[in-house]
């Protein structure tokens, strides 16, 4: 276990510090937002019905641009290949980079969210509604995102790839993500039945997304 | 046979050499009969004639899916029994799928334009079979970014495997939520619901195309044995020269 906490410790120092991403997607989920009602027009009514679509939107985006960073940097300098030869199970070594992944980018666009609701005239509900669909959605977008890392750092040249791998497989966290922040502002479905799937979704990602993306480095690696 | 003896790809070839005429005569024939039963079978009470685009559209949407589950099943041959020609199924496998799924789409909404009103509408159905096709692409580009055949056959596998999931909810999307796209009618607990003058042209067209897809895989599974083998070639020759 004590290599495992030390794994996520070192990860999550390395994203923290210079030359890690952590804030880069905050930032650049800041700018999708702002470009969003520059495109549109600044017809607040109309920001307010498709705001959290837009916050979707650009988390989604946001959590993909930080995802060449979750295994990339490891296998260039060689310590994937220690984590790999380790003692601790693969599957819970990934997890742990996913966790710490996830604490230093996803939760970021959490806590962003509601700031950039204020821009997009959202109510406080519908505020709280994306904070609590996005809490639960961003996991499943890391671990979706985990398998495509595992995949294309298996392959050289694979950056190039991995959002086009990813982005069909997070379909389903986006539909009922922003079917149920949709529902807690103005229905016609209670809150509970969109968002009880998407937490339904997030716990299928969480079991299959360390599986395959354990399975994919160990065949992809030797 | 067991399976396995079809790993030599030798053996492989010489027996799907002495396949591909009969099985491309039976898809022939299978289309004459079905052509000549299309034109037979009477236009439908509502749709008039626009209803006989379902003999192409529903063979394809189905193969669009099956052509899936092949790759899935090749995928479990490459990553637990490392059988050195699933790997070539499956390649061989993707472009065809994503051309069944392609017509599939594009059909759905020709047909969707006069019934509908609409080229195409955003329901479960129709996004989840937009989204096997992405899928596709993505994994033929996935197949196009690695030089080494067998490491990008590994990676591809996992892909499949993992992209699979997405059938059952095709399947299903138009039980689950309330879809325009109409629900099942074919295979259904309770049997059909179609009347036989539609359904049996429907089956033989199924079956055309079923045989279709089978002929252009094998037919493409040799064509890439060939291309490996031509590539390991080249590599020996390469080899030599810089020996030399």
């Amino acid at each position: 276990m004590t290599a495992l906490g030390a794994l996520l410790v070192r990860d999550m120092r390395l994203s923290i510090r210079i030359g890690g991403g952590a804030l880069m997607g905050v930032l650049f989920f800041l700018i999708v937002v702002t470009l969003t009602p520059l495109a549109i027009g600044p017809d607040l009514a109309l920001l307010a019905r498709i705001g959290p679509a837009i916050l979707w939107l650009g988390a989604l985006l946001a959590s993909l641009l930080t995802l060449d960073r979750l295994l990339s940097a490891d296998h260039d300098d060689g310590s994937l290949d220690l984590v790999l030869m380790g003692r601790a199970p693969l599957e819970l070594a990934v997890v742990t980079k996913a966790l710490a992944h996830w604490l230093t980018t996803g939760l970021p666009l959490v806590i962003a969210a509601p700031v950039l609701g204020l821009f997009l005239n959202l109510s406080p509900a519908a505020i709280g509604a994306v904070m609590l669909t996005l809490l639960v959605g961003t996991p499943a977008l890391t671990c979706t995102g985990l398998i495509g890392a595992a995949l294309a750092v298996a392959l050289r040249r694979g950056g190039l790839l991995l959002p086009v791998l990813v982005l069909p497989l997070t379909v389903p966290v986006l539909v009922f993500g922003v079917s149920a922040a949709n529902a807690a502002v103005v229905g016609p479905v209670p809150f509970g039945t969109p968002f009880t799937i998407l937490c339904a979704v997030t716990l299928v990602g969480l079991v299959v997304g360390p599986f395959a993306a354990a399975a994919a480095l160990r065949h992809g690696m030797e | 046979m067991p399976l396995i003896d079809l790993a030599n790809p030798t053996r492989f070839l010489n027996l799907s050499g002495k396949l591909l005429p009969w099985l491309a005569a039976a898809t022939a024939i299978a289309f004459a009969v079905g052509s000549v039963q299309v034109a037979g079978a009477p236009d439908d009470y509502q749709q008039g004639a626009t209803a006989k685009i379902m003999f192409v559209h529903v063979p394809n949407a189905w193969l669009a899916m099956f052509v899936w589950v092949v790759m899935s099943a090749a995928a479990l041959g490459t990553l637990v029994w490392r059988h050195p020609l699933a790997d070539v199924a499956a390649k061989a496998a993707a472009p065809l799928g994503a051309a069944f799924t392609f017509i599939a789409l594009v059909t759905g909404s020709l047909w969707g334009r006069p019934m509908w009103g609409t080229y195409w509408v955003w329901d479960a159905r129709l996004t989840s079979v937009l989204v096997l096709f992405l899928m596709y692409l993505g994994l033929i580009a996935l197949w196009r970014t690695v030089d080494d055949p067998s490491r990008a056959g590994r990676a591809a596998a996992i892909l499949t495997l993992v992209g699979a999931i997405n059938l059952p909810i095709i399947k299903f999307s138009v039980d689950w939520w309330n879809t325009l796209h109409q629900p099942a009618s074919v295979f259904r607990a309770g049997g059909p619901t179609m009347s036989a003058s539609f359904l049996v042209p429907l089956l033989v067209m199924a079956l055309a195309f079923t045989l279709l897809f089978l002929t252009l895989h094998l037919a493409a599974m040799r064509n890439e044995i060939l291309r490996r083998r031509v590539r390991t070639l080249q590599m020996m020759q390469a080899q030599s020269a810089v020996g030399a």
